[in-house]
């Protein structure tokens, strides 16, 4: 049986990964990094986890070890934020392109400058494109529950592509609360053991990561695209059999008193929690609010989304990251691209909040839906706004 | 829901009362949270520590900006820090003084339930060191009722290790001799 405990989030975090067994930790051990990969390195130092802790000189490395390990056949995790997560990405790209499962906890923390430790999303979003499976974790239950997800997924032949964990910066990673921890026959009921499709392994020889001239590039990199479509239906299918063993059900979509909402707030991770204290006052003052909650984040549920959000007038798209193209922030602009290819057509505007560790209150999100409301009404053109600056 | 607002100088342990009140009320089957005010650490410098602690999951994830309680680690903050700015109508300030509660309604012209404790004198007479996080447990738990003192007795054994019991005398002795307005 689970046991319920009052734990860190990032202690949490790095339990669960003891319990899944991992065989090679790469992270660079400073800032900016977390408790996450101080515990797994006490764990291994302890004699409770039989793993290779490897605590390199930067996170480009940490992700060159995690890259080695992984095609040698190791079950891999890493965890960074922020502007380690920047070093890190040439080698991210790698790591899906080669289609080895390496595990990331992504602590999502600001990009400097100026010089900021402190959450947003800016780190998530320069992950966006590098061929990353995404998830986002809102509370510290969902962050043990979805790296347990992220090896189920990531390791299944029908997917092998590294998966980040999304979890926020010190609003989670630094936060105690009570956890459900798994015990290690749950997680191994849920987790197989890692089977590598192919490995390095001198015995049989392979090639991994050749040159790839034009007459190849094309086709790999269309392989590597229909593997991320692909992995959809498992990622699914493994919140499927999660529910069975757990108990507890997750959505690529969660919504949250959204089925008769005129008016839909789109959030990510941890303010998810807060804005739903501000969908109750609202509905207790008469008005039709709910919540779409982005869980999924890479492959990007379209089908799930529309259904979502097709009921509504009204969207408000709060994110914690700018797009600096002028228009809109960049998870409002591709919200707009799902919205407008499936024949939708509400009131969008796009709330620009929490940047660099600002707080985002229930206030906040009341007056986000009366903004809203206000500017459908004026039927100002949409755009987006950044959210109590100061002038 | 009880929020709670802790309020100490960078060293003095406000994370951890926090954390302790938190694992305390998990421990005893309820929803806790707990989380520092998040920034670079400074030794002596004003620090704020948050709680909550309530029968249902906690949803919040903003800072505690209206506390039912704040607790105050050091007797001089009140001079340099508004620790009664946001409190609840019926809220409570916990303080560490040597001072009654005339002499700092007086001094610091607060307009709320006030309780007090000699913290320090406790700490330096039972722990030999002038750090004052157990301690001020045994005020908050006195003044708030958040808590059984009892809640905090394995908590603090394990967490204190050879010093725990000793901790766990302070917090006692405070939760003894605080003096809380009615």
């Amino acid at each position: 049986m689970a046991r319920r405990v009052g734990m860190e989030v990032s202690i949490a975090a790095a339990e669960t990964v003891a319990l899944l067994d991992v065989d090679v930790v790469a992270a660079y051990p400073i800032t900016p990094q977390t408790h996450i990969v101080e515990h797994l390195s006490e764990l291994v130092a302890d004699g409770q986890l039989d793993a290779e802790f490897v605590p390199v000189e930067s996170e480009h490395s940490a992700m060159s070890v995690c890259v080695g390990a992984a095609a040698a056949g190791a079950r891999t995790f890493t965890s960074t934020s922020s502007q380690g997560y920047a070093l890190m990405v040439e080698i991210c790209y790698i790591a899906s392109s080669l289609r080895l499962p390496i595990v990331m906890a992504l602590a999502n923390r600001s990009m400097s400058a100026p010089i900021s430790i402190w959450n947003d999303h800016a780190d998530m979003m320069l992950a966006r494109d590098t061929g990353w499976i995404q998830t986002v974790a809102e509370n510290g239950q969902e962050v043990v529950d979805l790296i347990m997800h992220a090896y189920r997924v990531a390791e299944d032949h029908r997917v092998l592509l590294p998966v980040i964990v999304n979890l926020d910066g010190f609003i989670l990673t630094h936060m105690i609360e009570p956890i459900q921890l798994p015990t290690k026959e749950e997680v191994q009921a849920y987790v197989p053991p890692y089977k590598p499709l192919l490995r390095l392994d001198p015995d049989n020889p392979v090639t991994i990561g050749p040159v790839g001239v034009p007459e190849v590039y094309t086709e790999a990199k269309k392989a590597q695209d229909e593997a991320i479509k692909n992995a959809k239906p498992v990622i699914l299918e493994a919140w499927d059999e999660f529910e069975k063993i757990f108990g507890r059900k997750y959505k690529p979509i969660e919504t949250y008193k959204a089925e008769d909402a005129e008016i839909i707030l789109v959030t990510v991770g941890s303010i998810s929690e807060t804005a739903m204290r501000a969908v109750d006052r609202m509905r207790a003052h008469g008005k039709r609010v709910g919540l779409a909650r982005i869980r999924l984040f890479r492959p990007f549920p379209v089908e799930e989304f529309v259904d979502a959000v097709r009921g509504a007038k009204l969207i408000g798209v709060v994110e914690r990251a700018l797009g600096f193209n002028g228009y809109t922030g960049p998870l409002c602009a591709e919200l707009k691209s799902v919205l407008f290819d499936n024949g939708l057509n509400p009131y969008v505007w796009n709330f620009i909040a929490g940047l660099g560790g600002r707080d985002v209150t229930v206030e906040d999100f009341e007056e986000m839906a009366e903004c809203l409301e206000v500017k459908a009404n004026k039927n100002e053109p949409m755009g987006y706004e950044i959210v109590n600056a100061r002038e | 829901m009880i929020e709670v607002r802790f309020h100490g100088r960078g060293g003095q342990g406000a994370v951890t009362s926090a954390e302790l009140t938190a694992l305390a009320a998990i421990a005893q089957g309820k929803y806790g949270q707990a989380f520092p005010s998040f920034g670079p650490e400074r030794r002596g410098a004003p620090v704020m520590a948050f709680v909550r602690v309530g029968e249902e999951p906690i949803r919040s994830r903003e800072k505690i900006y209206e506390p039912d309680v704040v607790v105050v680690l050091d007797p001089s903050l009140p001079e340099i820090v508004d620790v009664q700015s946001g409190l609840k109508e019926n809220g409570t300030v916990v303080l560490n003084t040597r001072k009654s509660i005339d002499e700092v309604r007086r001094e610091h012209g607060f307009n709320c339930r006030l309780a007090v404790v000699d913290a320090m004198s406790i700490a330096m007479d039972v722990l030999k060191v002038p750090i004052t996080n157990t301690t001020m447990l045994g005020a908050l738990i006195k003044a708030s009722g958040i808590l059984p003192l009892e809640a905090l007795h394995e908590l603090i054994k394990h967490r204190f290790g050879p010093l725990g019991d000793k901790n766990f005398e302070a917090c006692r002795r405070a939760f003894e001799e605080t003096v809380v307005e009615e």
